[in-house]
């Protein structure tokens, strides 16, 4: 290395020619050209931006040169240390690009595996539906009731107009708890939970009761000793047989879809006079295919039970008929579930399989 | 209830055109139930056949067919190749000689069902012979028909082969069945079937009880009607007719007609004095019962059954009787029948009976009704006298029967007529005609109101009534016993018009309270574990004797306290479950049995806890509210039935796959699944270490709410309960008291403000005996640490040389953190030091 000139002469430095400067520009853009990858693009760096390349090197000779020379050599110099730099920076960002590339391509992963380590659980079809027709009546205002399954007798067949002779007494259709002459049943319908909430509060009553009831029948394809139902009771002031319709319509229409109405055909039951039978138009045919599976081409499906309370009922509840009248209906949810999801057997909703409930998931 | 078309005409006006399903319809509008339509779609040639051969084949699949010859007369094989009909036949009650039903072939049978000559088991078997139930007559599929039995021998007789038998057996008539409501018992007869038809159309009814009836006089049968203990003050029999003919023949030949419509109806012609009885109670709808008069001694009547006292019926069963039962009697007091249900064997009519007694009375419906239950006897009668029969129609039922053995027995009728009347006056119900409108919602105009009650027969009055209003007094007739109040006739009123027209208007209560908060509690209980990855059940309640056993618990347990059923579905199961558990075990039990191996699954239900000293819940009868004291008595019998979730699993709670093997469920699986609902619902549950059946004794928690009442138990099952249960080794289970849950939140929880200063964290090992929970070395850190402490987490378990046999090294991470400023680092070492000394003094645990 040249000492610092103090002479201002012009001195003759080799490094500083022209020529050698542009030779060491070409140099070093060629190399970094050719680096092919990040860490050739290192090693490129080094020698020639580095402390000992051709063009540092240059650098320091510039101190060298007599004041008047100073500016063209420091000049030319910094111009070719920038053109040295921007081929680095934009190799680098290539190379980089690549690489990227290069990873995610390598990060690939199948994920058509459907394996999840954790499966998620799944409700009860009939926890769903019955929830579904709770959140429907709960949308129009009314709420829910419940009670126990070991019910009273009173509760369960007297308060309702079943007098003690009535078929639906018998050991047929009711479980008895023992010993005999409990005055203790497992409750054939919700209907107790009426009278419950009859008894516990003043009209106006707008209820839905849903749960388990049992009936001593045999399982088979269509019946289960143990099934779900839902009713639902209505005492207020002026409540007549249209406001019982219009609350079956705009139920099947929530849950079965719109347009779909509700027939009522004269029937007898015990707690409701008059009494009707309930159905609804075939959401799935409309009535229109003769050899529909669902209704079995009536266009109609039987769906369950309804009237206006009896007032003998209303009086055993402490409600007084003079004042209030109301309406009552019942219907099944097993019957909901099977005909609103295709279920051909009740084994399927009772015998707790998992494969059964994970059909459904969450929500239906 | 049947009704063939034809009988239905002679009744009401019916239309020329109109068909079984018009009927059905018309019947359907004013509030019958169609049950099925039967008869119309039949075609001959179905003709009367004489077995002429009848050659026994065995074949391969172990049954013998019959290869029968048949003289059909001038059809068939006789008119195209000159010999017998040649029939493949499987049945076997008949033999050569018999008078039996063919069908032909061309042929179609109800249903649809066309006939050809087809080979069968070797032969061409041109047609069939038939059974009752191919001919749509009703169920009997035993063999096929014999016409000496269906219809008697000396109507058979008068049979000629290659007679038409849709003609004979009223086989082309079409007949609607209905299926008849307990209050309309009145159409358990053609009368009342074609009452409704006539209503429904606007159309005549011809009544078939107006017929000339002999008045009652004094010279009759003595009858006695008494009733020592009425049923809640009904007398069982309130109106008894008793009619003589004397001389009848009784062997003598059922009309063709008569037999044709009990056929029709599903009834089999039995013998003259049996059929007429029988056809007078299908057409009028009144039981009657026919005596062998020499049988008797002198006159009947009615009493209650003597303890100890029975009878042989005429199904042949010695019967015990019930002092409930009401009896018909002889003069010597002998039982003869249970009234309204069925008769003795002593008295019944036979082949020897020359004279006969026929009674046609009313009984008590719900003293018919307790009769047929308690002897589990239901027959034509007692369905008919339970659901109510017209007592106004007993003595022209009498005179039909007593007319029809005169004509058809040659008889001769007795001027003697016996009726014993003892009905009680019926009251008007006073009736605001208005009261349709205001019930149904519909328009009912006052002369619509009154004429249609007068239509369904009716006395509408305004006797005793305020003058010129709107209210009247109506008076139902004798054969609707069902019409009592102005609901009732409400009903009449709007099934006329039809239920159809009433319009559809939604209810509108006022704002409600949405679900309660225990109904939200449950729903989120149930999503939480089912985002868990577990799978809700619902299994039915019913649970064996020895499960308690099997499950481990100890002989006081309360859990063994199961109120049981006096009629379960299975004897081997008549307990109610006392946990969740008890069933949901089952559950897993099946689903591992189907090939699933890794298992998880739940069920949210009540439980019944066995009442301690049961108490009988009164049942104080029906329209009337109980005193608040019987009330507080019902309700208080009801055992208690808390909601309980529990939960099974096992094999893989976490499946293994391209990233590994999968890790099987384990004890504290269970536990954070419990945990989990406590997080669900902002409740800090408490784990501690206890014992409980039936999980492993060292692998069970309890669940408790921070004030110690208990919420549950979570762990893995006992290694005995599992074998004894078949379950897999190792499955894990949980059983909470959601009820707990539900009552310790609600309330609404009040946040904690967030300090927005950074935490500290220092980490501390200590050593405790082996047999300290990992949960109290927790609770007396945090206690020790005070109000800075943020949370404490346990990040490892060390057992080894370095600790010492019989303990271990619990490592925790303390974080601390200060609501106004940063902890310096003083502070922290103090926090932590506090912190194990607190530990120290509660648990020994010494610091590593």
């Amino acid at each position: 290395m040249s000492g610092p000139n103090k002479q201002y002469d012009p001195v003759e430095v080799a490094a500083l020619d022209p020529a050698v400067i542009d030779q060491a520009v070409a140099d070093a853009v060629a190399a970094i050209a050719a680096a092919d990858s990040l860490d050739a693009l290192k090693a490129a760096r080094l020698a020639h931006q580095g402390e000992k390349s051709p063009l540092a090197l240059a650098n320091r000779e510039i101190g060298a040169l007599p004041p008047s020379a100073k500016a063209e050599a420091g000049k030319r110099v910094g111009q070719a240390r920038g053109r040295v730099g921007q081929a680095l920076t934009a190799r680098q960002a290539e190379l980089e690009g690549e690489r990227d590339e290069r990873i995610l391509v390598e990060e690939t992963m199948d994920l058509t595996v459907r394996a999840p380590r954790r499966p998620l659980g799944a409700r009860h079809p009939i926890s769903l539906v019955s929830e579904r027709i709770e959140d429907i009546f709960v949308a129009m205002g009314w709420e829910i009731a419940e009670g126990p399954e070991v019910e009273s007798e009173w509760l369960n067949f007297d308060a309702l107009n079943l007098s003690p002779d009535h078929p639906a007494r018998g050991e047929a259709d009711t479980f008895f708890v023992a010993p005999a002459g409990s005055g203790l049943v497992l409750r054939t319908h919700t209907s107790p939970v009426q009278i419950r909430t009859m008894l516990d509060r003043e009209p106006p009553i707008y209820v839905l009761c849903p749960g388990k009831v049992f009936r001593t029948d045999d399982l088979d394809a269509t019946h289960t000793p143990v099934f779900h139902q839902f009713e639902g009771l209505v005492v207020d002031e002026g409540i007549t047989m249209a406001h019982l319709k219009g609350a079956l319509d705009a139920f099947v229409q929530r849950l079965f879809g719109d347009g779909i109405v509700t027939r009522l055909r004269p029937n007898y039951f015990p707690f409701t006079e008059p009494s009707a039978e309930i159905d609804c138009q075939c959401w799935v045919c409309g009535g229109q295919d003769p050899s529909c599976r669902t209704c079995g081409g009536t266009g109609w499906i039987e769906l369950g039970g309804c009237g206006m309370v009896n007032q003998r009922v209303l009086r055993a509840a402490g409600v007084d008929p003079e004042r209030y009248s109301g309406f009552a209906f019942g219907l099944g949810i097993e019957r909901s579930l099977m005909l609103r999801h295709g279920v051909g057997d009740m084994h399927d909703i009772v015998e707790g399989d998992v494969r059964f409930s994970r059909q459904f998931g969450m929500e239906i | 209830m049947h009704a063939p078309v034809s009988w239905l005409r002679e009744l009401a006006d019916v239309p020329a055109d109109a068909t079984g399903a018009d009927i059905a319809a018309a019947l359907v509008r004013v509030g019958l139930e169609e049950e099925g339509l039967s008869g119309g779609d039949i075609k001959g040639p179905i003709v009367v056949g004489r077995v002429l051969t009848v050659e026994p084949e065995p074949q391969k699949n172990g049954k013998t067919i019959n290869w029968c010859t048949v003289d059909v007369g001038e059809h068939g094989q006789r008119v195209t190749e000159g010999k017998a009909q040649e029939i493949v036949c499987g049945a076997h009650n008949f033999g050569p000689g018999d008078l039996v039903v063919c069908v032909l072939p061309g042929g179609v049978l109800p249903g649809g069902f066309e006939i050809s000559a087809r080979k069968t088991y070797g032969h061409v078997s041109n047609g069939m012979i038939c059974s009752a139930r191919e001919l749509g007559l009703g169920d009997d599929h035993d063999g096929i028909i014999v016409l000496s039995t269906l219809l008697g021998a000396e109507a058979a007789a008068a049979l000629t082969p290659g007679d038409d038998a849709i003609e004979l057996l009223g086989l082309a008539d079409e007949v609607v069945e209905v299926n008849v409501t307990p209050d309309r018992g009145y159409c358990f007869s053609l009368r009342g079937i074609a009452r409704e038809y006539a209503l429904s159309t606007g159309g005549v009814f011809r009544d078939p009880a107006h017929l000339d009836v002999a008045a009652a006089n004094d010279d009759g049968y003595a009858v006695n009607v008494t009733d020592g203990s009425p049923i809640d003050g009904v007398p069982g029999c309130d109106r008894y007719v008793a009619r003589i003919v004397r001389g009848v023949d009784t062997t003598a030949a059922t009309p063709q007609w008569m037999s044709k419509r009990l056929t029709q109806l599903g009834m089999r012609p039995i013998s003259l004095a049996v059929d007429v009885t029988n056809y007078v109670m299908m057409l009028l709808g009144q039981p009657l019962h026919a005596f062998d008069l020499s049988t008797l001694s002198g006159g009947v009547g009615t009493r209650r059954a003597r303890p100890g006292e029975k009878l042989t019926t005429l199904d042949d069963v010695a019967r015990a009787l019930d002092p409930q039962d009401l009896l018909i009697v002889d003069g010597d007091d002998r039982p003869l029948a249970i009234a309204g249900v069925m008769g003795g064997e002593s008295s019944e009519v036979t082949a020897a009976t020359t004279d006969v007694l026929i009674e046609a009375a009313h009984f008590d419906p719900i003293s018919v009704a307790r009769s047929s239950r308690r002897h589990k006897l239901t027959t034509e009668a007692s369905k008919r006298f339970e659901r109510g029969v017209d007592p106004a129609v007993a003595a022209a039922a009498a005179q039909l029967a007593v007319d029809l053995l005169v004509t058809h027995g040659g008889g001769t009728a007795d001027p003697g007529v016996t009726d014993v009347d003892q009905r009680s006056s019926r009251g008007p119900i006073t009736f605001d005609t208005t009261l349709p409108t205001r019930y149904v919602g519909l328009d009912y105009p006052q002369d619509e109101v009154v004429g249609t009650l007068r239509a369904i027969g009716c006395d509408v009055t305004d006797e005793g009534v305020a003058e010129g209003g709107v209210v009247v007094a109506v008076l139902p007739p004798t054969w609707r016993p069902d019409l009592t109040d102005g609901p009732d006739l409400v009903e009449e009123v709007a099934r006329v018009r039809g239920y159809d027209q009433i319009p559809s208007v939604l209810p509108t209560p006022r704002a409600g309270h949405g679900l309660t908060h225990g109904q939200r509690v449950r729903r989120v209980v149930a999503n939480t574990l089912a985002q868990q990855g577990l799978v809700e059940v619902l299994t039915y309640p019913f649970v064996a004797p020895g499960l308690f056993d099997a499950l481990g618990y100890a002989p006081q347990d309360v859990r063994r306290r199961a109120e049981s059923l006096v009629n379960p579905l299975s004897d081997e199961l008549p307990l109610l479950r006392t946990s969740v558990l008890d069933t949901l075990l089952e559950a897993l039990r099946r689903n591992v049995a189907r090939g699933q191996r890794d298992v998880a699954v739940y069920e949210l239900g009540l439980v019944t806890i066995g009442r301690d000293e049961p108490s009988k819940a009164p049942v104080p009868g029906i329209e009337v509210k109980p005193d608040d004291e019987t009330l507080a008595r019902i309700r208080a019998a009801v055992p208690d039935q808390p909601r309980h979730v529990a939960m099974a699993a096992a094999g893989d709670v976490e499946r293994g796959g391209p990233w590994g093997p999968g890790r099987k469920v384990d004890a504290s699986d269970a536990v954070a699944w419990a945990l989990s609902l406590g997080t669900a619902l902002g409740l800090d549950l408490v784990v501690t270490a206890t014992e409980r059946a039936p999980w492993h004794p060292g692998r069970v928690a309890g669940i408790t709410l921070q004030d110690g009442t208990v919420v549950g138990y979570a762990g893995e099952l006992h290694p005995k309960v599992t074998s004894a249960l078949d379950l897999p080794a190792r499955t894990v289970a949980a059983e909470l008291d959601v009820d707990v849950l539900v009552a310790a939140t609600g309330v609404p929880l009040q946040a904690t403000e967030l300090s927005t200063y950074p935490p500290a964290h220092t980490d501390v090992a200590l050593v405790v005996a082996e047999d300290v929970p990992a949960a109290h070395v927790e609770a007396a850190l945090r206690s020790g640490a005070g109000d800075r402490l943020e949370s404490v987490q346990l990040f490892d378990i060390y057992r080894g040389e370095q600790v010492g046999d019989g303990h271990k090294s619990l490592a925790y991470r303390l974080t601390f953190r200060a609501a106004e400023r940063t902890l310096t680092t003083d502070e922290v070492s103090a926090l932590r030091d506090a912190a194990v000394a607190a530990a120290t003094e509660r648990t020994g645990a010494v610091q590593r």
